[in-house]
């Protein structure tokens, strides 16, 4: 733990700009090299499937040349396929609506209130972090049967609003907390209610950390695979990453076509993921404002 | 606007929420509405029942459940068979394919903090400026984490499988001459737990450097133009000021990265198809679901995941007790 002398370390004692530049231009490559790392593989699987699969074996890295479009076509033209899109766009919208509502709900008094047992109940949520959904897997298909839920999307959304809520609830938290207390007594002197204060005042100072969770909610869900394994398999709510294994199965003799498939069932979550990343941005500056 | 700061500071108290907070956060949560008398247990329950009913539902239950359903030779079925006491749990731990599972696992938890988090940290700290297309960086760098990972998984196969992408590169750069040459990415039985470290290292990093540039954001600027100015290179404001004060940041990722190396499963079982080569790669979660899903062996598979829950659990607490106490002292030595 000895301060470093960097004169000594850098050798040609530069002055500071320079090192300052120095360390500008690092941070363009290192940032560069990590983007690239990144998004290189994905791109290269989004651009391949718009090839044969002669020309992918007779050239792997070689670029479209013509351009072909049946691999997507044959794909979009797929019934089976939007039937997924749909099922995973139905079910991941229901589990963030859910996850949002119960979540901000329940934060509001375990944020706020004071009351016997608060602490406890809170522990009761986040102990939730430490349960993997394997350990609860299979058991949750025997109560899941009890309620005739396996194959219907209900089946799906209930167990992934609940085990969204622990984390949603560990972030609502400290930004419910973080609302002065002034607001709240100005609130109370205008005459609204603390349920009031909570619909007027909470939900708007509190939505950039309220589409925080919800991002991760519905790329949790729309990503999902050991759940919807167990309970939509095979069912008309079968969701994508489901086809996504099925289809790799299928037709492992055609890459090209995999190519198509895997790059549809990316798309809406990156397309989602960067719509909202500025939405996030925009929110968090509007709440200093707030 | 210091919201990830405020937000890991809350997070210090994952368990037990009566330990003091952390550095960063307000202390406002001591001090609400102390004159209210509590008349409000009917709003209360209104706020929080819902989400208690469906989390005790959903996620209690099952996990209570599982514990019971471990004691029996359940094969699936309507009624749970015979109780067998802790007979699964002897033959779990006496199961061969569970017990390297269990290394695997451990492998993977060590290789993803010493892999992701030196790299993540370097790269957050240097990209922690005033850089232009910031945003559109940030964006490409967290893509591989939005993929699902069985995506991820299945676009990583057809790269890497004993005919696919890279091996097909290779031979048209006249590495190798037929694919028989070629590496066997996903079938070498030495290689394939690197390339899955990789291929995990790809999709992971990603959310260590998000965190870690939201939670630079929290570090005052100003503490670090003042050392500047007195004179500090950039690496010992990095050293002594910038890590120090990422401090809550860090542990909290590496909470999150261990737990998630417990319980990988999409990923692997996709990229491996089901562990192979010979359950090389197996991951104790791929144990739990092959057993139960084609073994039948519900039970069994049941008292596996207990197991798998155990270790989860025991890894949790040890890290809050011992690394998360610890950093927080320093966390808050270092603030002041």
């Amino acid at each position: 733990m000895t301060a470093i002398d960097t004169r000594t370390e850098s050798g040609s004692a530069p002055g500071r700009k320079k090192k300052l530049s120095d360390v500008g231009a690092a941070a363009y490559f290192v940032a560069i090299l990590a983007a690239g790392f990144s998004i290189v593989p994905v791109l290269y699987i989004m651009y391949s499937a718009f090839r044969t699969n002669g020309q992918l074996s007779a050239s792997p890295a070689g670029l479209p040349d013509p351009f072909v479009w049946s691999n997507y076509s044959q794909v979009l033209g797929d019934s089976a396929f939007w039937q997924m899109m749909f099922a995973s766009t139905i079910i991941a919208l229901a589990t963030t609506i859910g996850v949002v509502f119960l979540g901000v709900m329940a934060a509001y008094p375990l944020a706020r209130y004071k009351f016997p047992g608060r602490e406890g109940l809170y522990t009761y949520f986040t102990a939730g972090l430490l349960f993997p959904i394997t350990v609860a897997a299979l058991p949750l298909y025997l109560i899941l049967l009890e309620l005739k839920l396996p194959g219907t999307p209900w089946g799906l959304v209930l167990p992934q609003v609940a085990f969204q809520l622990p984390v949603t609830i560990v972030i609502l938290r400290p930004f419910v907390q973080a609302i002065p207390r002034e607001l709240e007594e100005a609130a109370a002197i205008d005459g609204a209610g603390r349920v009031q204060f909570f619909f007027k005042i909470l939900l708007r100072l509190t939505t950039p950390a309220l589409v925080t969770v919800g991002v991760l909610a519905f790329v949790g869900s729309w990503n999902a695979y050991l759940l919807p394994l167990l309970v939509v398999q095979g069912s008309d709510w079968t969701t994508l990453p489901l086809g996504v294994a099925r289809f790799q199965s299928d037709h492992s003799q055609d890459t090209a076509l995999i190519l198509a498939f895997l790059s549809l069932a990316m798309l809406p979550a990156i397309l989602f993921f960067t719509m909202m990343e500025r939405k996030i941005v925009s929110g968090l500056s509007g709440a200093v404002k707030g | 606007m210091t919201v990830s700061r405020e937000a890991s500071g809350g997070d210090t108290d994952l368990v037990g929420g009566a330990q003091a907070p952390s550095a960063g956060s307000r202390p406002a949560s001591a001090k609400t509405s102390q004159k209210r008398r509590p008349r409000h247990w009917g709003e209360i329950a209104i706020f929080v029942g819902p989400a208690l009913l469906v989390f005790s539902a959903f996620v209690i239950l099952p996990v209570v459940l599982a514990g019971y359903v471990s004691f029996f030779n359940w094969d699936g079925g309507g009624d749970l068979g015979n109780f067998v006491g802790f007979d699964n749990y002897t033959r779990v731990l006496d199961d061969g394919v569970f017990i390297s599972s269990m290394k695997n696992n451990a492998f993977i938890v060590v290789m993803s903090l010493v892999i992701q988090g030196p790299f993540a940290l370097g790269i957050a700290l240097l990209m922690n400026r005033k850089l232009r297309f910031r945003a559109g960086f940030r964006t490409m760098i967290f893509v591989p984490y939005v993929l699902s990972e069985v995506v991820a998984g299945a676009m990583w196969r057809l790269i890497l499988d004993q005919r696919g992408i890279l091996n097909s590169l290779m031979i048209q750069w006249g590495i190798f001459d037929t694919p028989a040459d070629a590496i066997g990415w996903l079938s070498d039985q030495k290689l394939v737990m690197w390339v899955m470290i990789f291929v995990l290292t790809w999709k992971y990093v990603g959310l260590a450097i998000i965190l870690f540039l939201a939670g630079l954001q929290g570090v005052p600027e100003d503490l670090l133009e003042a050392a500047q100015i007195d004179g500090a290179s950039w690496w010992q404001v990095q050293r002594r000021i910038t890590i120090p004060l990422l401090g809550p940041t860090i542990r909290v990722w590496m909470f999150l990265s261990i737990i998630g190396s417990i319980q990988l499963f999409d990923m692997a079982r996709l990229l491996t198809n089901n562990g192979a080569p010979f359950d090389t790669t197996f991951t104790m979660a791929m144990f739990v679901i092959d057993r139960a899903v084609t073994g039948r062996q519900y039970g069994y598979a049941t008292a596996a995941a207990v197991i798998l829950f155990a270790i989860s659990l025991t890894a949790a607490l040890l890290f809050m007790r011992f690394v998360m106490r610890r950093d927080n002292e320093t966390a808050e030595k270092g603030a002041v």
